[in-house]
């Protein structure tokens, strides 16, 4: 045990004293995350809009100018019939419509409900998703404001659908897909490329003289980048529900226990790759074009999956990243529970038992 | 000093690499408290064999043990009495002189305190209280080669294997990294080193000579010197390399 701890204290020094393992580790992640949430909300400034108002009256009237007055939206049109609309999106004049129901007014003070609809043209999913948050932070604000004034219940149902892509989806989806494409390759590349390097530099020879088991000193070297790799998946949920302001959905301890199952998937790979290959070059190489670039394909997260011919859906099937992408936009996105992802999760304990026994049985006691 | 006790044993000891050749058929035998010079010119197979011995390459063919250990099946028992100083840097340059002592001083299984007593002595007996807390990589060769050696020792191991430990240093220190090895051979450690520096295989007890793979001399300096009738190593060395065939 002593031994164990001398290892894994000296694989910290290494990678917190390696700036740029540690500029890797940490600003790779937040640089994702904060790029994508920033291209995201830059796509929805001032974005056009129609309103099929079909109450006209004093609340419609003042909704649809806050629509205009925020900095998301610019209402260019005024719809009369919902026929409208595809029109409208087939020619790109309006990304969204929002659609208030006859007597709007009469039923929000009378039956204290009334409904408002937002169709998003789904053709760019993720930003119709995130217009139409906006758009409802827009409707609850007002909400509050009546409400305040009153102290008496209203309600105003929202209800978003999608038009041509009507499965879809939230805005929040990238978030997944960090977080799986993060795990993949720091996980993979930098045990690695840790593990080579000590082979490289010739220092493997000594820890393999020393009476530490072989196999314990392999599995020493995984353990910090298991500890960071978490680190930054707390470091993504952190990013997402404070500055990016994502819904809070799911269990998170489901979350993290799957996180962590998929850390050892991709450490797994990363012991793999560090037995096949001597170089550094290599270990990068292989982290990068043979599972950072499936991962990115065929995790359903830049393509969508349904969209590739047959056979690429089959290898899909191979690619744990896939399976992994699937459980966290489950859990964060649908904010649904173990029931709907369970078979993922054996998928994919499946695959990381497969790859640490080809790890371990390939491992060599001796050098070449 | 010598006793008869052998510490290590090879018969016919060979490896190849496909069917390259790097060691060929080598036997001979190490008395413990001696230190054996292992010569050879660049790619004579002194590293492999040195690798055999420490447990790190599996043997072709041919028999080797090594403190009582055969390296076939025993070689991690093997680990547990020797020390190591690979011809490649052996510390690690990201940590500091102390932390290097700690990690190997915990690998080799001291205890807290006998790492923290031990590691003091070697800082003091090297004169680098001041570079202590220093990064490795940041010191001069010479002194990385004084520390590697020092924690290769550290858990006064039976015998320690020394790759070149020499490679690369000016004439003083290599004087002084002599110094050391003879105080580990009086704390009773056998000493394997390689060389290609002739005037330290003066320093050994015997010397091997190899060639090609093969030895092709071994004996003390002094018996060398008169078997191959020069007055030096460096003549005994060069009256054999001419049957080499491999180039630098
Ligand atoms: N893993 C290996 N695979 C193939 N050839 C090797 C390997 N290791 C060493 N060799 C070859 O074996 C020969 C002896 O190498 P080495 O033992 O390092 O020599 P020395 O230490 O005496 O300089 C060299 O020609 C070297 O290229
Ligand atoms: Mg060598």
């Amino acid at each position: 045990m002593k031994l164990f701890f001398a290892f894994i204290r000296k694989e910290f020094w290494h990678v917190l004293r390696d700036t740029r393992s540690l500029i890797i580790l940490l600003g790779l992640p937040v640089m994702m995350m904060l790029l994508f949430g920033f291209a995201l909300s830059n796509e929805v400034k001032n974005s056009n809009i129609g309103i099929l108002d079909l109450s006209h009256d004093e609340s419609t009237i003042q909704l649809a100018n806050r629509f205009d007055q925020s900095r998301y939206f610019s209402v260019i049109k005024k719809l009369t019939r919902e026929s409208e609309i595809g029109e409208a999106f087939r020619k790109n004049e309006l990304r969204m419509v929002a659609i208030f129901p006859p007597n709007f007014q009469d039923n929000l003070s009378h039956n204290k409900q009334t409904q408002i609809r937002f169709i998003g043209d789904a053709t760019d999913p993720n930003t119709s998703n995130i217009m139409i948050n906006y758009a409802s932070a827009i409707i609850r604000d007002y909400q509050n404001e009546i409400l305040g004034e009153q102290k008496l219940l209203y309600r105003i149902e929202l209800e978003s659908s999608m038009l041509y892509n009507p499965k879809l989806s939230s805005a929040f989806n990238f978030v997944p897909g960090v977080m799986t494409l993060i795990l993949m390759l720091l996980g993979a590349m930098m045990t690695s490329v840790s593990i080579v390097k000590e082979k490289e530099k010739g220092t493997m020879e000594i820890l393999l003289v020393s009476p530490m088991r072989p196999i314990m000193v392999v599995i020493t070297k995984a353990i910090p980048y298991l500890l960071l790799c978490f680190v930054d998946v707390l470091l993504i949920l952190l990013l997402a529900y404070t500055v990016l302001d994502m819904p809070m959905r799911g269990n998170i301890a489901l979350l993290l226990a799957e996180s962590i199952l998929f850390i050892f998937t991709t450490l797994s790979l990363g012991l793999l790759i560090s037995n096949l290959v001597n170089t550094q070059q290599v270990a990068m190489f292989i982290s990068l074009v043979g599972l950072l670039m499936p991962a990115l394909i065929f995790s359903g997260f830049m393509f969508p999956l349904e969209n590739m011919p047959l056979p690429m859906q089959i290898i899909s099937n191979l690619i744990p990243t896939k399976w992994f992408y699937s459980i966290v936009s489950t859990i964060m996105v649908k904010g649904l529970g173990i029931e709907y992802i369970w078979k993922q999760t054996l998928i994919l304990v499946g695959m990381t038992i497969f790859y640490l026994t080809i790890a371990l049985k390939k491992f060599k006691i001796r050098l070449e | 000093m010598l006793s008869q006790e052998t510490v290590i044993k090879t018969h016919n000891l060979t490896k190849t690499f496909g069917d390259f050749i790097a060691v060929n058929a080598i036997t001979f035998e190490v008395k413990a408290g001696e230190i054996f010079g292992f010569l050879g010119a660049n790619g004579a197979g002194k590293t492999t064999a040195m690798r055999i011995l420490c447990g790190l390459l599996s043997p072709t063919s041919g028999e080797a043990s090594v403190a009582g250990y055969d390296v076939y099946k025993e070689n991690e028992s093997i680990k547990k009495h020797i020390g190591y100083m690979s011809q490649k840097f052996s510390l690690f340059e990201n940590l500091t002189v102390k932390e290097n002592i700690e990690f190997f001083g915990g690998i080799y299984g001291l205890s807290r305190k006998e790492i923290k007593e031990k590691g003091n002595d070697l800082i003091h007996r090297l004169g680098m209280e001041k570079e202590a807390e220093k990064l490795v990589g940041s010191l001069p060769l010479g002194w990385k080669q004084k520390i590697s050696f020092s924690t290769a020792i550290l858990h006064q191991p039976k015998i320690v294997f020394l790759d070149e430990p020499t490679g690369g240093v000016d004439p003083i220190t290599r004087r002084q990294f002599w110094d050391m090895i003879y105080e580990a051979t009086d704390s009773g450690i056998t000493v394997f080193v390689t060389t290609h520096y002739m005037d330290e295989a003066e320093y050994c007890n015997r010397v091997s000579i190899m060639v090609d793979g093969t030895i092709s001399a071994l004996d003390t300096p002094n018996n060398l010197k008169h078997q191959f009738e020069t007055d030096s190593m460096e003549g005994v060395f060069l009256k054999l390399a001419r049957q080499a065939k491999r180039g630098e």
